[in-house]
């Protein structure tokens, strides 16, 4: 008992460690790999990763293309399904690595921002400057301050 | 039978450089004078350059509210970049500066539907997409 309690104590760093080691800012997100998804999502803005939202969140943001934050991002029906598919398929709850993404969400929350989701908000909270948020303009530009996110790299904050 | 294997792949090499020929020139299916008239046979009216700038500095009402005129992502100047609003540069879309504008028609059909939807609420008529090329043209 002594033992076991001895060990468990142990272990209680590490177990915090990864309860609360929220980001994981050191490991690569996987990128896009779908052609047809990158070009046509990076015409306007990078072409983020699918793992940052759930399912639902996907194909809410690809049935309203037409009004897509503010602006016409209708697509073919060809293309558009075709990118859905891709977009579910490699979605934060698609069994990857990336379903830590989703604590906090409730199963009825259809977040379509990225930028909204608890881990995002968390993460960027009391750390970006008034001046970085001016040059970068928009949170959803990534890259303004994560030089290597289009590459998956988050790390560099 | 070596013969018709060096044919063959005679053959096939020219297969392999018309389809890269042909890969080539896919964007360039069209050009800003030819769309010029395309649009302007269609709408059965001249293009009107100053129309056309017009159109693109103006500030509209029917459309999304986040994107009143071309010029909130284009800028005044189509001779310089713009930016999106997510912050992603956009190239000139003056033809002077940028000689690669209107070469792929299917390219000019998508963002007109788009962006006139956008800034407009609408789509934009044949006569409205000739005078803007027109004006982009010529500057």
């Amino acid at each position: 008992m002594k033992n076991y309690m001895k060990k468990s104590l142990m272990a209680l760093p590490f177990m915090m460690l990864g309860l609360t080691a929220p980001l994981h800012a050191d490991e690569r997100m996987p990128v896009v790999t779908d052609e047809l998804t990158k070009a046509e999502c990076s015409a306007c803005h990078m072409a983020y990763q699918p793992g940052f939202l759930p399912a639902r969140s996907w194909k809410t943001i690809m049935s309203t293309l037409d009004s897509h934050f503010g602006e016409d991002a209708s697509l073919s029906e060809a293309d558009r399904s075709a990118i859905e598919a891709y977009l579910v398929a490699n979605a934060a709850d698609a069994g990857g690595r990336n379903s830590w993404m989703l604590r906090g969400v409730g199963e009825n929350d259809y977040i379509l921002r990225i930028s909204e989701m608890p881990w995002w908000v968390r993460e960027h909270r009391g750390e970006v400057s008034q001046r970085a948020w001016a040059r970068a303009g928009s949170k959803a530009n990534c890259t303004a301050c994560h030089r290597g996110a289009d590459q998956g790299w988050y790390d560099d904050d | 039978m070596k013969k018709r294997r060096t044919h063959l792949g005679i053959t096939a090499a020219a297969l392999v450089v018309a389809g890269s020929l042909a890969a080539i020139a896919e964007p360039g299916d069209t050009s800003a004078s030819q769309l010029i008239s395309e649009f302007s046979a269609q709408a059965g009216s001249a293009p009107s350059a100053a129309r056309g700038e017009a159109l693109f500095m103006g500030t509209h009402t029917g459309g999304k509210p986040e994107t009143p005129s071309c010029t909130t992502c284009h800028t005044n100047n189509p001779k310089a970049s713009g930016k999106t609003r997510a912050g992603k540069v956009i190239e000139p879309m003056a033809l002077s500066a940028n000689p690669m504008r209107f070469t792929d028609s299917a390219k000019v059909a998508k963002w007109f539907r788009r962006n006139c939807n956008s800034v407009l609420g609408r789509e934009c008529s044949a006569e409205e997409k000739a005078d803007v090329l027109a004006w982009l043209s010529s500057i």
